[in-house]
């Protein structure tokens, strides 16, 4: 019997995506913050990209300041209850919190944190108080973390900010990309209100800047731009019969998911496509909408997977099965996907070689491939002097986030390669201090 | 299997673990209960002419996810008919000859207290005790501690007792007094046959911020209350120790104050106590935290080798003594198991803020602090902050064969007699230099 059936209700959704990290009661919290040893220096504080002072945070929900706590997230970090949420705290935060070496349950700080930061999200609180405009304007390409950080970070600052979002939604793969289970859509929207509400900055929606006209338009009106753009759809194999109906890339199949998961239809075999967290999340909500199975195929062995070991652990409790050393040499059907051809590997001295005459069929309907997302460098050749690494990433200085183009910063996964939400909100943040330094400065 | 039967200056009971004085005791359904459950005996919530409550009567203090560690009340005596005490305490009786049923009595005049205590004795107590102790309400009549702060109305009262009593009288003291052993040798002096302590701590137990006034909140207002509960326990330790040495005291003692577990009771036993008195815990978490109690203390007994509770009574006793007496050739020094240690560094900063900076970090990545022996002055402070179960310990670093205390120093004129002594304790001591508190 399977865990899971097609959704057809709302009911279902909620059902099938059934939140990992629930919001804690005052009770829980009360107990939980009161398992906190307040370390010296503590572990979490450093493993924490944004680095949130994590024992005062949880002491003052202990003592019943949640709205201290509160601010003592939002200062460090904007994306406070998304990442409480969707943070891999097991190797951040929690993984690194001194109980773990006696066998002792870690401190739940992702949940804590989630605790304090929906509190005044859900009430409305105000935290900040903003300085009059200094009198720049600073023009932010691309809604996500890293954008809407810098947005926040730059207004604190006195800046004037407009964002500029090509799609419908503001948080970038917050919204469009993180697993249903993990945060809802609608905690994640809720956390951009009161951001906006908080720090007052504009964002323009369905406002793809594309045009080197465009570009120049901005140039023209701004004192500087950050480039918060992310990453592009899904990579292509290059193998034949990729363009088969219901062969899908995980970003594109897993933002239906989040925006429409209703109207999305997985088959009743899937085969997913790589061994990184995108894969193991399309792996997971392909289980969790119904297929009766879901097969990954990575094509080194599992110890090698990109993917978090909890990432492939959540995926294996949700029906996945791993299939490794692999690679697909073919998508095989006619006009629909009815299998994928593999070729078995062997990897030596960390290449991945094929063996000869190894082949094998999996009979499928879906195939998900979750095998990297382009990089924009079409977009980039657009901006004057900017240069990009090799891998497609955004030249920066790595102290700065100054782009090889003095007007322009960037942050976040066009930079990182694809990181964490956590991490772009921390470069967002960062840049922003180095815009204002490099603007201001006398 | 230890005999845990007790002897209180000839009051009996299967075992050492009575309930106190108070709302527990309140009445013969509880007390019922309570011996139903295996307690020992019961010293009924006191008795006296009937008094009207407050509603809205406790309040406590809570240590992050514990509840109650501290606890205060300002509820008065019984507020109940004596006639229907008297009753029930006769009922009580009936059911357990063998417990032990103590009336707790609180009246003004001589006429009072020997008409109470007749009474009680034709109802079956095996015991009274005097309330001397009630620091909240009742001294503001003339009651409860207003005698227990007063030796000679305390001694005089005794007396007035003891004139009609045929059985055991135990006084209870009040804490709320500079020296408990005054009021303890008058107790003697009036021909107490035991004395029982501690009462309750004259106390505010904490103050609602938003309505600006202390718990317990009556009608937005409060009043003191009396302290009890786990926090108060070294308190009551210390004054049962100092009651149980004096030799003008002499007489057996009820020790009463924060106990909860075997272990507290073992505690207030080795410190002089024949028996012991409960009554938050159970208010906390009922009748049935006495499985433990008497499991715990036979374990103990057995593993001890001892058959009965004289065999270890007071047997700390000894080795309590004026602070001139200790040995200050002994020297511990702090221990790391570095197999252990989980990096909390909570040791580092205690130690680094909070005493004498003798934890060093070692900066190289691991997060295991170690001990500057040459610093560390034994002053147990890392051990006691450290969250795993012994992995900070002290360790002896004297050979043992020297033991000079500040008597013998005074004697042999070893001891600082100036301000700037060479003699110091401290002197040469390293400490860092004031202003490298700066550069960190």
């Amino acid at each position: 019997m399977p865990e899971f059936y097609p959704p057809t209700t709302e009911k279902d959704i909620e059902l099938a995506f059934g939140q990992i990290k629930p919001y804690m009661n005052p009770t829980m919290a009360h107990y939980e913050s009161s398992r906190c040893l307040f370390c010296y220096e503590a572990p979490c504080v450093k493993a924490c990209p944004t680095g949130i002072d994590i024992p005062l945070f949880i002491r003052q929900i202990n003592t019943g300041n949640v709205d201290g706590a509160a601010k003592t997230i939002y200062n460090s970090n904007y994306f406070g209850n998304i990442c409480g949420k969707v943070c891999p705290t097991e190797v951040l935060c929690e993984g690194a919190c001194v109980f773990n070496h006696q066998d002792v349950k870690p401190i739940e700080i992702g949940r804590l944190q989630s605790f304090a930061t929906h509190h005044v999200i859900e009430t409305e609180k105000n935290l900040f108080r903003l300085p009059p405009n200094n009198g720049k304007k600073v023009a932010i390409i691309g809604a996500g973390p890293a954008g809407i950080s810098c947005a926040c970070e730059l207004r604190q600052l006195g800046f004037e900010v407009e964002v500029f979002e090509a799609k419908k939604h503001p948080t970038g793969l917050a919204i469009y990309g993180c697993a249903p289970y993990k945060v809802t859509n609608e905690d994640v929207l809720d956390e951009m209100v009161w951001l906006q509400g908080q720090f007052g900055f504009e964002v323009l929606y369905n406002h793809k800047i594309e045009t080197a006209e465009q570009i120049k338009g901005l140039e023209a009106s701004y004192d500087a731009i950050f480039l918060g753009i992310g990453l592009g759809e899904t990579r292509s194999l290059d193998i034949p019969g990729q363009d088969l109906e219901n062969c899908v890339g995980a970003t594109e199949f897993i933002e239906q998911v989040k925006i429409n998961p209703l109207k999305t239809r997985v088959g009743k075999k899937v085969v997913v496509i790589g061994g990184g967290n995108t894969a193991m999340d399309a792996a997971s909500e392909s289980a969790r909408l119904g297929a009766e199975e879901v097969v990954l195929v990575y094509r080194r062995p599992k110890e090698n997977m990109g993917a978090y070991g909890f990432e492939y652990e959540l995926a294996k409790s949700a029906g996945v099965k791993g299939i490794f050393c692999a690679v697909p040499v073919a998508i095989i059907g006619n006009g629909q996907v009815e299998g994928a051809r593999f070729i078995k590997t062997k990897t030596e001295n960390g290449r991945v070689a094929m063996e000869k005459g190894s082949e094998f069929d999996i009979a499928c309907d879906t195939v998900i491939l979750a095998t990297g997302q382009e990089k924009m460098t079409g977009f980039l050749s657009l901006i004057e002097g900017l240069e990009w690494n090799k891998d497609g990433s955004i030249k920066v200085n790595a102290e700065t986030f100054q782009t090889t183009n003095p007007k322009y910063f960037a942050g976040g996964d066009a930079v990182n390669g694809g990181a964490e939400v956590v991490n772009a909100a921390a470069e967002g943040k960062q840049a922003a201090r180095r815009m204002d330094a490099f603007l201001n400065k006398a | 299997m230890p005999n845990l039967a007790a002897n209180l200056a000839g009051i009996r009971s299967p075992n050492p673990f009575w309930l106190a004085s108070a709302p527990p005791t309140n009445s013969g359904y509880q007390v019922m209960k309570a011996f139903d459950a295996g307690w020992g005996g019961a010293v009924w919530k006191t008795l006296g002419v009937p008094v009207i409550n407050t509603s809205s009567r406790y309040g406590a203090i809570h240590y992050r996810s514990n509840r109650m560690v501290g606890f205060n009340n300002i509820e008065l005596i019984t507020d109940r008919p004596l006639a229907d005490n008297l009753r029930e305490i006769e009922e009580v009786k009936k059911y357990f000859p063998n417990h032990a049923v103590i009336a707790s009595l609180m009246v003004e005049t001589k006429k009072e207290w020997h008409q109470i205590v007749k009474d009680v004795e034709n109802a079956g107590a095996d015991g009274v005790e005097l309330n001397f102790g009630c620091p909240h309400g009742m001294c503001e009549r003339g009651m409860g501690s207003a005698v227990g702060q007063e030796p000679s109305v305390l001694e005089t009262i005794t007396r007035w007792v003891k004139e009609v009593a045929t059985v055991p009288v135990i006084v209870k003291l009040t804490p709320n007094i500079t020296d408990i052993t005054e009021p303890a040798a008058a107790a003697a002096l009036g021909g107490a046959d035991a004395i029982s302590l501690i009462n309750t701590i004259q106390s505010i137990v904490g103050v609602d911020l938003d309505n600006f006034a202390p718990y317990p909140i009556v009608d937005g207002q409060s009043t003191n209350g009396g302290y009890c509960g786990p926090a108060v326990k070294p308190i009551a330790l210390n004054m049962v120790k100092n009651c149980a040495q004096h030799p003008k005291v002499g007489i057996p003692i009820s020790g009463i104050g924060g106990i909860e577990n075997w272990r507290d009771a073992v505690e207030h036993l080795l410190l002089g106590a024949t028996n012991v008195q409960v009554c938050t815990a159970v208010m906390h978490y009922g009748f049935g935290i006495i499985r433990e109690m008497i499991s715990g203390l036979e374990n103990y007994m057995q593993e001890k080798g001892f058959e009965k509770l004289d065999d270890f009574i007071g047997k700390a006793l000894p080795n309590v003594k004026t602070w001139e007496n200790l040995n200050l050739k002994y020297k511990v020094v702090a221990e790391i198991n570095a197999e252990k240690c989980i990096g909390c560094q909570l040791c580092y900063t205690a130690c680094e803020d909070g005493a004498h900076q003798a934890i060093s970090l070692p900066g190289n990545g691991s997060r295991i602090p170690a001990i500057i022996e040459e610093n560390c002055v034994g002053c147990n402070l890392c051990s006691l902050v450290c969250p795993v179960e012994e992995c900070i310990t002290m360790v002896r670093k004297d050979d043992g064969k020297e033991h000079e205390t500040w008597k013998d120093y005074m004697a042999a004129d070893k001891a600082p007699t100036q301000f700037n002594d060479d003699r110091a304790g401290g002197k040469g001591h390293w400490v860092p230099e004031p202003a490298a508190a700066l550069k960190q």
